[in-house]
């Protein structure tokens, strides 16, 4: 079989882009894993067992409770962008393993609604930007820019598993090929193409952008903290030097 | 700067986010140190002059050694949730004093030496070179934010723009650029020990005094013991309780409840001072340098227990630092918390049934309760979360008839800040200090006109001080403003007290009230 000139380019992209991102964000998580949180400073009332730091965690990822808490406008069209990401990446996961599994498959249609609430939740967000003159006062060009690209990612998945179709066979081929290292054609649809292309930039800026707040919120000592600092000694290396003199 | 003029903002009926104004708080800047404020602190005299390299340095430095902070540098996705709970920004509408645009004069720094993005297309992600101007902005800003963590409660990571103020503050200092009042005080405490350079001598005058005070009153020997060996207690108590009003109300009523209590207790002149501004200008060195007076007096004095007086931040250092920055206390006894707020014993007490009271003799008044953030957001009283919130209320309606909560999103985790913490009590902040109170006076306002409050009671020393100072300016009397210690002092009958006309009959019921506040 021939392979195009694009379907190497798509796939050499690809690999860059996984590269990049898989380096970039396992350097981050080790630098905020090696860093020393030296006082305990857990915003309170924070839980007192480690077990309450899980459970507040959890309310945080899963519901974004301290957002709820100070904006609802923002929490709604933010927690259903996210809610809508969660479950189209879970129905992407279709394109990636083979046999699917039969949750994946459960789900196909609810990842579809997915990217209805992402388009809603991204919409509001930019619209949120632009409109509130606070917080157009602290987004800089690369806020707007990637709320913009996100909405270019949505719109170009949404036109073609709603209006255009795209050709999901050898979308998956041209996938599994990837991760198999055997390299497969992949459809010269524009659309298919430009919504992959957008994506393999997306995961390139991941670890270099405010994307970190996803693994940056496990590491946030004002949230994973154990409020226990009577009861237990907690002293970071570089401050236990300073006791030495 | 400090004699410029500015009005006093005004009580909205309806508290609405205000539009903004841009660089109307540019020019507030506290006054800056002197070399005779930064050197025994370890910090230049004046700006160093390759100050942009080693204050990049020192960013580089704090990165490694907070985690805290790198992941805040790191996490902020500009969703704007915190720009309208910051209390400087609701009473100055300066955009710079919303939380997150404070963290991006810092971050906008960060992001250009210390991040690709910001390295190779700064303009696209808003990242600057650190210029004088900047420095200058710094300087301002980081001067508005009273380290409070209000808007860490409702940033959906927990960013806490503390932390960045912190970091802000000891880079500046580590380049010379050091604030005269948080500076001057922490060199009086390496120097004499507490905030006001109060001498021995001093403090044993006003203690003597004190003494005098309450037996004229009560008729009974209260003790105010100095640097006493072999004391259960070791007291460490902000020094304006030693002399100022309302202050000192509470520390009459601490030394009472010790009294009545039985527990025998000290004042030590080594470490007579609650405070730690280390924290303040971020220094962890300057704070465990002051919190290991505490563990050298407790030492030398033999004590078995410590416990802190009404003191905001200091109790915030106490409850979650103490323990890392001067542990371990292995040489205390362990039956008891280490360290132990004041309203922890008399709460403790009060359920024990071991204090008496005469709740009318506070009848004169109908309370409030200020939160203070440290104590509120930073610390915890009791074993339980939250009993930061729920232990000084006790305290209030065990020895007060009449007591009403401020609005629901002022109070506990949600409480403003007075407008004087985190090192900015200080007249040269006055506009600032004025503007940033507005939000508390509006809940206050509310209560006065809906429940008829007459009082606020606050355990902190500088809520205390600042309530006591901009009250005036928005119609309340320096007056309004009491410890909670003073109520207990109030309502507490002490063993052998003598008698009033007026308290005799309620006296033979004191435990009523006992039970109605359990
Ligand atoms: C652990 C997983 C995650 C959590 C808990 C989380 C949480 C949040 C929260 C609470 C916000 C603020 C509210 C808002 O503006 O929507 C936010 C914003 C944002 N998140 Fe996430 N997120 C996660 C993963 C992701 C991922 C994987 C992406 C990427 C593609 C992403 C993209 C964004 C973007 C672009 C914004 C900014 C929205 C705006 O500009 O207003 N998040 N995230
Ligand atoms: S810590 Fe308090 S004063 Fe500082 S920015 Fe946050 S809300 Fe404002
Ligand atoms: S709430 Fe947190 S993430 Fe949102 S803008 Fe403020 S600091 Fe940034």
């Amino acid at each position: 079989m021939q392979i195009s000139i694009l379907s190497f380019t798509v796939a050499a992209i690809f690999y860059l882009a996984f590269f990049v991102f898989a380096y970039g964000l396992i350097s981050k998580i080790l630098q905020y894993k090696n860093t020393p949180a030296p006082l305990k400073i857990p915003t309170m009332p924070a839980p007192t067992t480690q077990a309450g730091v899980v459970f507040r965690m959890s309310k945080e990822v899963v519901f974004f409770e301290s957002l709820f808490k100070s904006s609802k406008v923002t929490w709604l069209f933010g927690w259903l962008f996210h809610f809508g990401l969660f479950l189209d990446m879970l129905r992407h996961l279709r394109y990636f393993i083979d046999p699917i599994w039969f949750w994946v498959l459960i789900i196909q249609p609810f990842g579809k609604y997915g990217s209805i609430l992402m388009f809603i939740g991204l919409a509001g967000l930019l619209t949120r930007r632009i409109i509130v003159d606070r917080v157009r006062y602290i987004s800089s060009p690369s806020d707007h820019l990637m709320l913009v690209l996100l909405l270019s990612i949505t719109t170009t998945g949404m036109a073609m598993s709603f209006y255009l179709g795209a050709d999901v066979i050898s979308v998956k081929s041209f996938f599994i090929g990837l991760m198999t290292f055997n390299i497969q054609n992949i459809p010269s649809d524009p659309v298919l193409v430009s919504h992959l292309l957008m994506v393999a930039s997306l995961m390139i800026i991941f670890p270099y952008s405010k994307l970190l707040h996803a693994p940056g919120l496990f590491f946030s000592p004002s949230r994973n903290q154990v409020d226990n600092a009577r009861e237990k000694r907690h002293v970071a290396k570089w401050a236990e030097d300073l006791e030495k003199n | 700067m400090a004699d410029k003029k500015f009005e006093t903002p005004e009580l909205r009926e309806y508290p609405i986010i205000p539009k903004l104004q841009k660089d109307v708080m540019a020019h507030s800047q506290p006054f800056i140190a002197k070399d005779s404020h930064n050197e025994p602190l370890g910090f230049p005299g004046e700006l160093v002059e390759d100050w942009h390299d080693v204050a990049i340095k020192k960013m580089g430095d704090l990165q490694s050694k907070y985690r805290g902070l790198q992941v805040y540098l790191d996490s902020c996705v500009k969703c704007g949730a915190c720009t309208d709970k910051c209390h400087y920004y609701v009473g100055t509408t300066d955009p710079k004093n919303m939380p997150v645009a404070r963290q991006d004069l810092y971050r906008k720094v960060y992001r250009r030496y210390f991040t690709f993005a910001g390295k190779y297309f700064p303009k696209l992600v808003g990242a600057t070179d650190l210029t004088k101007d900047v420095l200058d902005d710094w300087y301002s800003y980081f001067h508005q934010c009273s380290q409070c963590r209000r808007c860490s409660v409702y940033c959906p990571y927990g960013i806490d723009t503390a932390e960045i103020s912190m970091a802000a503050r000891e880079v500046m200092d580590t380049i010379g650029v050091g604030q005269k009042y948080c500076n001057e005080i922490i060199s009086k405490v390496h120097k004499i020990g507490n905030n006001l350079g109060l001498p021995g001598p001093a403090l044993l005058d006003t203690l003597e005094g004190l003494e005098e005070d309450v037996e004229e009153e009560t008729g009974v020997e209260v003790k105010f013991p100095l640097d006493v060996k072999g004391a259960d207690v070791l007291l460490i108590t902000p020094s304006a309780d030693f002399f100022a009003e309302p202050h000192v109300d509470g520390l009459i009523g601490y030394a009472k409840v010790f009294h009545e209590a039985g527990i025998s207790w000290t004042v030590s002149s080594h470490a007579s001072e609650a405070a730690n501004f280390g924290m303040f200008i971020g220094s962890y060195e300057n704070m465990r340098k002051l919190a290991m007076r505490i563990r050298e007096a407790a030492l030398e004095l033999g004590v078995k227990r410590i416990v802190f007086g009404e003191c905001g931040h200091a109790w915030r250092v106490a409850y979650s630092f103490l323990n890392t920055l001067a542990g371990p206390w292995d040489f205390l006894d362990q039956n008891y918390p280490i360290p132990q707020h004041i309203c922890e014993v008399t709460y403790g007490l009060i359920q024990d049934n071991k204090l008496k009271f005469n709740k009318s003799l506070n009848d004169d008044m109908v309370l409030t309760y200020h939160d203070s953030c440290n104590v509120a957001r930073a610390s915890r009283m009791g074993d339980k979360a939250g009993g930061q919130f729920l232990i000084p209320r006790e305290v209030i309606k065990a020895t007060c008839n009449n007591f009403h909560d401020m609005s629901k999103d002022t109070i506990k985790e949600g409480t403003f800040c007075c407008g004087g913490g985190g090192g900015l009590l200080t007249d040269d902040l006055m506009e600032l200090r004025v503007k940033g109170a507005l939000p508390r006076m509006e809940a206050l306002r509310k209560v006065v006109e809906d429940h008829g409050v007459t009082h606020m009671a606050a355990i902190c020393a500088i809520c205390k001080s600042q309530f006591a100072k901009v009250f005036p300016y928005y119609d309340f009397s320096m007056d309004q403003i009491v410890s909670v210690h003073q109520l207990v002092s109030n309502a507490i009958i002490l063993t052998g007290q003598r008698d009033e006309n007026d308290q005799n009959d309620d006296e033979n019921h004191p435990q009523q009230d006992i039970d109605e506040a359990a």
